[in-house]
């Protein structure tokens, strides 16, 4: 990506800006869910496609975005709400960052995913004895095309962000980190700084997804709010666009969207079966993501 | 020749066994010094304790007489050390240049962006990857990928650079370039560390030998003369053959 392909990305958004204006409520709701799962893919990839570290703590963050709309949304303005749900996926992601990057392959996977399973059954705990009552309504005063308008801006921002992190010194100190960790170190890089720093910046977007999405829900406990099947569903679509690039996880979101709405509406009972041998499928014949096959057609 | 690296009493023990054990030597500014000893006598621990790789369970280690043993690895590179790996390892999803780079972007001055890409091409010429910043590093020979890995450690613009069994695995010719390369490193001031087994690199090239045995030195002097001491000759043979 160049200084020029901003002109046509702004020209996207600005298209994609005026869905809400004719798109009727299924279409928009769709649309709304496009942009979410590329807001949360990008990030996703932001972090994990340059430091291979695989997280499964995504839905740790979207849930805490999610619950602080929920708690404060009536509370304080919208803008200071966002800007609160962002400080605490900032303060959590330090928190966690700090005490686990230190591991490295699996046992970072499983930690992510313990990580959101403790966080979800923390709130359940806390709301079952503490407010007494397990879910929450969501009373925002927001139309569905503003929380669109809000979540195609987010979208923009990430891929704004990811641009300026990837020719960054921090980009790159990610990418060392990513092929060997040791040289990493004895080239000068503070590799808990740099995995914890983008770690917590990737882990932001998260949260605003959440945050920005929760009006929609009117209704949220912690089953929804932190529903593992998120962060197993931004993975997969990560990996079959191809995490290694900016724009690949957007590759895998778009099929991989239509296809969870095509199979919720077509097949409700097979839902899982179907999804799982498109996992296989994927890490079968796409190793390397959609974007990674197009490099390779390209060099040919 | 004022002192650069001092080495004290410096020990590590895994588990029961002691790699090194209060090893002490020192590395004068512009020295050649080679670590010798046979396999397993903790060569390769010391540079990582050096390095910072592995932390010391004692003993003490200046560079430039700061203390640095038991640094993080990349504050002790900040500060000036460089080094290789007896394994060869270049970044692989990476070109020549980015691989050189990365020895730029995070050391003090950094250097970034444009410059950088320029001065990493003058270090490729330097180790004799002439043209080559935009080669992908994992399709090199092996001893090109030494080469890159050298031009890595020489971007960090390190007061002292570590190298472990560098000339290792090189046919003959490749051999004569890279003691040339070295030598030619000398003759720039940088001071150098070399751990290695080749016998006829270690004659031309260093000033001074430090030859360990169980973790310990056993012997210190000038090449030749080291090399012809009883004791490390029974280091490298047995005890039988001396």
């Amino acid at each position: 990506m160049t200084r020029l392909s901003l002109i046509p990305a702004a020209l996207i958004v600005a298209v994609l800006a005026t869905v809400p204006l004719f798109a009727d409520g299924y279409y928009l709701s769709l649309g709304l869910s496009l942009l979410n799962y590329t807001v949360l893919a990008t990030a996703w990839a932001m972090f994990s496609g340059p430091t291979r570290y695989v997280s499964l703590a995504t839905v740790a963050f979207f849930g805490i975005g999610a619950y602080t709309v929920a708690v404060l949304g009536e509370v304080l303005p919208w803008s200071l709400v966002l800007l609160i749900a962002a400080l605490v996926g900032t303060l959590v992601a330090l928190v966690v960052g700090l005490s686990t990057l230190r591991l490295t392959g699996v046992h970072f996977v499983v930690f992510t995913f313990g990580l959101a399973e403790l966080i979800r059954q923390l709130v359940t705990w806390y709301e079952v004895n503490v407010t007494r009552a397990l879910g929450r309504y969501v009373f925002v005063d927001v139309s569905q095309g503003q929380i669109y308008w809000q979540m195609l801006g987010l979208a923009a921002l990430v891929f704004l962000v990811g641009w300026l992190v990837q020719r960054s010194r921090l980009g790159f100190a990610l990418r060392i980190i990513g092929d060997d960790e040791t040289v990493a170190r004895h080239v000068g890089i503070d590799t808990t700084i740099a995995k914890v720093a983008l770690f917590a910046l990737s882990a932001v977007f998260m949260t605003l997804a959440g945050a920005i999405m929760a009006p929609r829900w009117t209704y949220i406990d912690p089953a929804i709010a932190f529903n593992p099947m998120v962060s197993f569903q931004v993975l997969i679509m990560a990996l079959l666009g191809g995490a290694g690039r900016l724009y690949g996880p957007l590759l895998g979101v778009i099929p991989l969207t239509l296809l969870f709405e095509f199979l919720i509406a077509g097949f409700p009972n097979h839902f899982s079966i179907i999804l799982g041998l498109a996992f296989l499928a994927i890490v079968y014949l796409v190793p390397n993501g959609v974007a990674g096959l197009m490099t390779r057609r390209a060099a040919r | 020749m004022s002192r650069l690296l001092d080495v004290t009493g410096l020990t590590r023990r895994f588990g029961g066994l002691v790699a090194v054990d209060g090893l002490s030597f020192h590395v004068d500014q512009g020295e050649i010094v080679g670590l010798l000893g046979p396999n397993g006598s903790g060569k390769t621990t010391a540079l990582n304790l050096i390095s910072g790789a592995v932390k010391p369970d004692a003993g003490t280690i200046t560079l430039g007489g700061r203390p640095i043993g038991g640094l993080k690895p990349d504050r002790i590179a900040r500060l000036g050390l460089a080094r290789t790996f007896q394994l060869v390892r270049v970044l692989g999803s990476m070109t020549c240049g980015e691989n050189v780079m990365a020895g730029l972007a995070f050391r003090p001055p950094i250097l970034w962006g444009r410059p950088a890409a320029q001065r990493a091409e003058a270090l490729l010429d330097r180790v004799g990857l002439r043209g080559g910043a935009h080669a992908p590093a994992d399709a090199l020979t092996y001893i090109d990928q030494k080469r890159l890995e050298l031009a890595r450690g020489l971007a960090l613009s390190p007061q002292i650079l570590l190298l472990d069994e560098w000339l290792a695995g090189l046919n003959p010719s490749e051999l004569q370039e890279g003691i040339a390369l070295i030598r030619s490193l000398r003759a720039e001031g940088v001071t150098i560390v070399m751990v290695e087994h080749v016998m006829d690199a270690i004659r031309s090239l260093c000033d001074r030998c430090v030859v360990m045995n169980a973790g310990a030195r056993i012997a210190e002097g000038p090449p030749a003369a080291v090399l012809a001491q009883p004791e490390v000759i029974a280091a490298y043979l047995g005890d039988d053959d001396a």
